[in-house]
């Protein structure tokens, strides 16, 4: 062989190696982080955890009922108004807009979505939490709906683009108004996708923890009804970690534990769900 | 039979309100409205967003003018506020997350779209894409109780005993700093970057691979010379997508930067970031004038992060065109 290639070959086993480090660094990562949290969480988890209310300063035990109810509502509200606008707004784009209007929609959506989160929640601080004086439920579910709304915007519109152009126009050709076809033949086509694409959407904001610090807020008790501070667990994991107290620290890594299983828990059925039988849209 | 419904055109009266009208009945137009205003509204909160941003801020932009975003001073006693702590903090932290995740993500996007086997790197994308999902008070809390001790115990005083003499290594190191900051952030860059120059690496076309390996260039040198040159447009774009989410960044920075208005030459001194500031002091803003210069911060993040998201997408864009052309 000539001296050339051998070099050629050399650099690119070398790249080849190296890249390869990169992807298992990168890996790497998220096996640590979940082993962390797994140990740390696993450690401090008990029933308690999720039965009781959090302890007062200084005492021992506690856990974060509240927080997870809380949280639960909040996401619940978000999902409510969030994935109505989403899924509509996405079928507009692929079934009804222009290919110009689309793009402008197409490309604020995704300006919409780069919007830091903590802007969103001054944004809800001043529209939704100054007029009704107080912080609230409410306001956590809109800041976070309103975080939903763009990535359903977009895998709903995804979803829709890859139904077949020939399943729209044999519904259309048995005399379906357009509607119709739409509603009874090309969202059902890909709802699989459609509905994936929503938990992934719930998943990402589920851990989102600054769009609450000021809409929220958190509460150490109960939050009955929708019009009160109510604790999440994002903002407990927050308030508790930088908190200088042992036990809360403890808390903290429990609740930790507890939300990315749950994130990761939605992302990998949803995941999964998409690369069973159905089209993976690319390109 | 639904067509035994529907009136024949010819039965109806001429076009225009007519027609409007019976298309009505059919269900076409209330559907078409009904999803128009879906995507309005999306425009409409943009825009929200925007309007209250600059309404809610106009107190503190009028008494402080360009100078909000020049001056140090943050004393919210005597109602003097500066930005320039917080813009450097968040600038400085985002910059060296760029400078580890860069060639990181560069590195395993290449990897993922051009050199490992199929089944291998379907499994390492979706293993990213579950890294992408972390939320970020979760790299905060391990920021906290696992990075910033073995920062303290191993690394710092390694790096110091090597570049110590470097201003930027200067001074004694506590843990919580714009360092430790910068390194969690750049942790949470890097799937971005991965998964986006994936996509805009796969996306140049197929042709211009095999015109390079046909003309004996070995994979790594298609992949340099020819792919990836291809793809610089994209993967430009995928640096400021990245950049616009380390800048507006929240929690994981609020939790490790250590929270102290100052500009340092040092990267192991604390410091502040813009995202941190609203975070920490938005719901104990007493008067008006406090709260409006938080908003103008939220207003300089939203105006920096809206423009790099813009033109990230618009240079993705135009990769991804270039390879579907040809």
């Amino acid at each position: 062989m000539k001296p050339s290639s051998t070099i050629k070959n050399l650099v690119n086993y070398t790249m080849f190696a190296v890249t390869g480090l990169c992807t298992v660094i990168a890996v790497g990562i998220l096996f640590f982080i979940l082993g962390y949290l797994v140990y740390n969480g696993g450690k401090s988890l008990s029933l308690s955890f999720f039965t009781n209310l959090p302890a007062p300063v200084g005492e021992m035990g506690g856990g974060m009922a509240n927080a997870i109810v809380g949280s639960g509502k909040v996401l619940l509200l978000a999902t409510l108004i969030g994935i109505p606008i989403g899924f509509l707004g996405g079928v507009y784009l692929s079934e009804y807009s222009s290919e110009r209007i689309a793009f402008t929609i197409r490309y604020i959506t995704d300006l919409l979505n780069g919007v830091p989160s903590i802007v969103i929640g001054i944004v809800i601080y001043t529209v939704v939490v100054h007029p009704m004086g107080h912080f609230s439920t409410f306001a956590g579910g809109v800041a976070l709906g309103i975080m939903m709304i763009p990535i359903s915007v977009r895998s709903t519109e995804e979803f829709l683009h890859a139904v077949p152009q020939s399943l729209r126009e044999a519904a259309l050709a048995l005399g379906a108004p357009k509607w119709k076809s739409i509603v009874t033949v090309v969202i059902p086509a890909a709802m699989r996708g459609i509905i994936s694409g929503t938990m992934l959407d719930l998943a990402r904001v589920a851990g989102e923890t600054a769009p609450l610090l000021f809409t929220a807020l958190g509460n150490q008790f109960w939050s009955p009804g929708w019009n009160q501070p109510s604790a999440t667990l994002p903002v407990m994991i927050f308030t508790y970690a930088v908190a200088p107290y042992e036990d809360w620290h403890r808390q903290a890594w429990a609740a930790g534990f507890v939300l990315l299983t749950l994130v990761l828990l939605i992302n990998v059925t949803a995941r999964l769900a998409l690369s069973r039988g159905t089209y993976v849209p690319r390109g | 039979m639904s067509s035994s419904v529907t009136v024949p055109e010819s039965a109806l009266p001429p076009r225009g309100a007519q027609s409007f009208i019976s298309r009505l009945k059919a269900g076409e137009e209330i559907a078409y409205l009904i999803t128009l205003t879906a995507g309005v509204t999306i425009f409409l909160i943009t825009a929200l967003v925007l309007y209250e941003l600059i309404a809610q801020s106009a107190l503190s932009r009028h008494k402080f003018g360009w100078s909000f975003l020049f001056t140090s001073v943050w004393d919210p006693v005597a109602g003097n506020f500066g930005a320039l702590p917080f813009i450097y903090g968040t600038v400085t932290t985002s910059l060296l997350a760029l400078l580890i995740a860069v060639p990181l993500g560069l590195g395993a996007a290449i990897f993922l779209a051009e050199m490992a086997p199929p089944k291998i790197s379907n499994m390492m994308t979706f293993l990213i894409e579950l890294l992408a999902a972390v939320p970020s008070v979760i790299y905060g809390l391990l920021g906290i109780f696992i990075l910033v001790p073995v920062l303290k115990q191993s690394v710092v005083p390694a790096l110091k005993s090597v570049f110590g003499a470097l201003p930027i290594f200067d001074g004694a190191f506590y843990g919580m700093s714009i360092f430790s900051a910068g390194i969690v952030l750049s942790v949470m860059i890097v799937p971005f970057i991965i998964s986006v120059s994936r996509e805009v690496l796969l996306s140049v076309a197929r042709d211009q691979r095999e015109a390079s390996l046909a003309l004996g260039a070995s994979q790594w040198q298609t992949i340099w010379r020819v792919v990836m040159p291809n793809a610089s447009t994209g993967i430009m774009g995928s640096i400021f997508l990245a950049l616009a989410r380390a800048l507006g960044e929240t929690m994981a920075v609020t939790m490790v930067i250590g929270n102290t208005p100052q500009i340092k030459a040092s990267l192991l001194a604390p410091g502040y970031s813009i995202a941190a500031v609203i975070a920490n002091e938005f719901t104990e803003a007493t008067g008006d004038l406090y709260l409006s210069a938080l908003v103008e911060l939220g207003l300089v993040l939203f105006g920096v992060t809206f423009v790099l998201n813009g033109m990230a997408r618009l240079l993705i864009m135009t990769t991804a065109q270039k390879g579907a052309h040809k």
